[in-house]
């Protein structure tokens, strides 16, 4: 492998560093190819340019969050994954993989934005805190806000991971004690991606940056920044239980005979229906399961605000202001029984209030049918 | 045998609401009950219990299929209005809805004292709709106009078709919340049932306590006024030039 000091190796060159044989890097470019949905001859877009760019330097910051984001990228079916995106040679900055520690890291982050400054990718794991100076979240001796600011503004691009960095996750769940604040309302003029799911799907995550890779763009994106790819169609659109949606047939509890027969999970809370993600197509774990195919309903983790938005193991939401257990229908039921009984007082005091009119209307009629 | 009543009344036949108004009441009532029946069950299934496979169901699919049916008709029905209360008779005109005169107020306070606090000095005649209920019926125009949005909001990932993608945008309103959206949705229905339970009793109390045809009137469009209602008026008239 020739490389001279000023040029950075490509993908290929660092796989066969590796010892991965052409082969496996095939494969890996006709999974990528079919997770990013190209046509054939996109396979060949995809090796090609793995085979001739140099590897695109990328910083990933750790905000807060849980890591799971990371621990799913790493879990990613292909290890061609785990070992050329996300190791040493791509990251030149990451808290939980890199070797570096301390005063080191941070020189290697910012050798890294002086070297290839606007030509960096900056992916951001977890949301910021903006209350109280943003003391809640602080990495070498600077607050998470400060960080990004200083990150984001040499970024080509910056890839939000996970419902913490594009919409808040839990810790922005109310109160937001920390005024957890996603990316995108903190960063303004530079392309973003977001990547949502808590955490994101491992072959979705390695498809946005690949496709990154391919194609020297972002992936094609929806009108909140999500790329179309993945998140264009909800879980309940991909799910193998719709038939028994579609036919009326739902579990009622979690221990019921409907449940063991793998009925739609619709009544005990699934959010499929207003979830946006791949979990349908692509699951998990090397295409294993995913959560409605172990019997749970879908939750909705790639939604914004997911936390707030109602019980996890019902379908509607508790009403603002009303209390636990009371829903839009408790309410409504309510309120029309209250007017069912006004009604009925109006009716009756119509008849007392308003007898001398109604008793002329009745003579008068009687009067006149008397005549025929 | 000499009549109680000095002097019995003479009614004349009024023209009030024309063949498209009356077609739009039925059809967005039509529209409105299956799109109710409908979402509370989407809101909230049956339990049903059955030995068949999915395949030979579709239960649920048909209720989805009636409730987005009804909504396209429930919407350009109302499309239609907004265009009749140009073009159609005073009495179907956008000014019987709108509170923006100082009489509109008056009259709406008329009719709160005589028919919902059943005050006896006074009678307050409308021959159309009557302030206070034209001043609802605007509100159920914004409640319409929420429920198309958030109602095609959610539906426009399931339709190829531009009209629907229009209000995919919506979702900015709930913070791209859909859950929010959904719930708002489905809270907004109690709106229309409590709405159609005052409307219905109401019918019923015009007419019983006026006789004036008030039900009837939906089906034919006649109303019928008192003589005496017609002197008034003409005596006002000539009084004023």
């Amino acid at each position: 492998m020739a490389i001279t000091p000023s040029r950075r190796p490509t993908y290929y060159e660092e796989l066969k560093a590796k010892g991965y044989s052409r082969r496996d890097f095939m494969k890996f470019c006709a999974m990528m190819g079919a997770y990013l949905g190209l046509e054939a001859s996109g396979i060949a877009q995809v090796a090609n340019a793995l085979e001739t760019t140099p590897r695109i330097p990328v910083i990933w910051l750790h905000f807060q969050e849980c890591t799971c984001c990371s621990e799913s990228f790493i879990r990613s079916s292909h290890p061609i994954v785990a070992d050329i995106l996300l190791d040493k040679i791509s990251l030149d900055y990451t808290e939980t993989l890199m070797a570096a520690s301390g005063h080191r890291a941070e020189a290697a982050m910012h050798k890294t934005m002086q070297d290839y400054n606007g030509e960096y990718i900056l992916c951001v794991e977890g949301s910021v805190p903006t209350a109280d100076d943003g003391v809640y979240c602080c990495i070498g001796g600077r607050t998470a806000e400060q960080v990004l600011e200083e990150t984001a503004a040499g970024a080509k691009a910056i890839i939000a991971w996970g419902s913490c960095a594009c919409n808040g996750c839990v810790q922005a769940a109310k109160p937001n004690p920390t005024s957890a604040t996603p990316v995108h309302k903190l960063v303004k003029g530079k392309p973003i991606v977001k990547v949502p799911g808590c955490p994101p799907i491992g072959e979705v995550m390695a498809g946005v940056i690949v496709h990154i890779l391919s194609f020297g763009r972002l992936p094609a994106l929806d009108r909140i920044g999500r790329p179309k790819a993945f998140y264009s169609k909800r879980v309940h659109d991909t799910c193998y239980r719709r038939p028994f949606y579609d036919a009326g047939l739902f579990v009622e509890s979690f221990d019921d005979a409907n449940a063991k027969k793998g009925y739609c999970l619709y009544k005990v809370g699934c959010k499929g229906p207003m979830t946006y993600n791949a979990c349908g197509v692509t699951k998990w774990n090397n295409g294993t399961s995913f959560p409605i195919q172990s019997g749970h309903g879908c939750f909705g983790c790639s939604e914004e605000n997911f936390w707030d938005n109602g019980p996890l193991y019902r379908q509607m939401a508790n009403f603002p202001g009303f209390g636990i257990e009371s829903n839009a229908d408790t309410i409504g039921m309510v309120a029309a029984g209250v007017t069912a009984a006004g009604i009925a007082a109006h009716a009756i005091a119509t008849n007392f209030r308003k007898a001398k009119v109604i008793d002329e209307h009745i003579e008068e009629g009687k009067e006149a049918e008397k005549e025929l | 045998m000499a009549s109680s009543i000095a002097s019995p009344k003479k009614l004349r036949r009024v023209f009030v609401w024309e063949l498209p108004v009356r077609i739009y009441h039925w059809l967005n009532a039509l529209a409105i009950v299956a799109l109710i029946a409908t979402g509370y069950l989407i809101g909230n299934p049956p339990a049903l219990l059955s030995a068949s496979e999915a395949s030979e169901r579709f239960f649920f699919g048909w209720i989805k299929f009636i409730h987005f049916a009804a909504a396209y008709i429930f919407f350009f029905n109302f499309i239609f209005r907004i265009y009749w209360s140009f073009a159609g008779n005073k009495y179907a005109h956008w000014r019987n809805f709108l509170p923006i005169s100082k009489q509109f107020f008056k009259d709406m306070w008329a009719v709160i004292r005589i028919d919902i606090l059943l005050k006896k000095d006074t009678e307050h005649v409308a021959v159309g709709h009557n302030a206070l209920a034209g001043f609802f019926y605007f509100l159920t125009f914004l409640a319409f106009i929420l429920q198309s949005i958030t109602g095609f909001a959610l539906y426009a990932n399931m339709s190829d078709w531009w009209f629907a993608d229009l209000f995919s945008r919506a979702g900015w309103l709930f913070w791209n919340e859909e859950f929010a959206m959904r719930n708002w949705h489905h809270a907004t229905m109690w709106f229309f049932i409590i709405f159609a339970m005052v409307h219905i009793y109401l019918v019923f109390y015009h007419d019983y306590v006026e006789g004036r045809g008030e039900i009837s009137s939906m089906g034919g469009g006649w109303k019928f006024m008192e003589e005496e209602f017609f002197e008034k008026k003409e005596e006002k008239e000539t009084k004023a030039k």
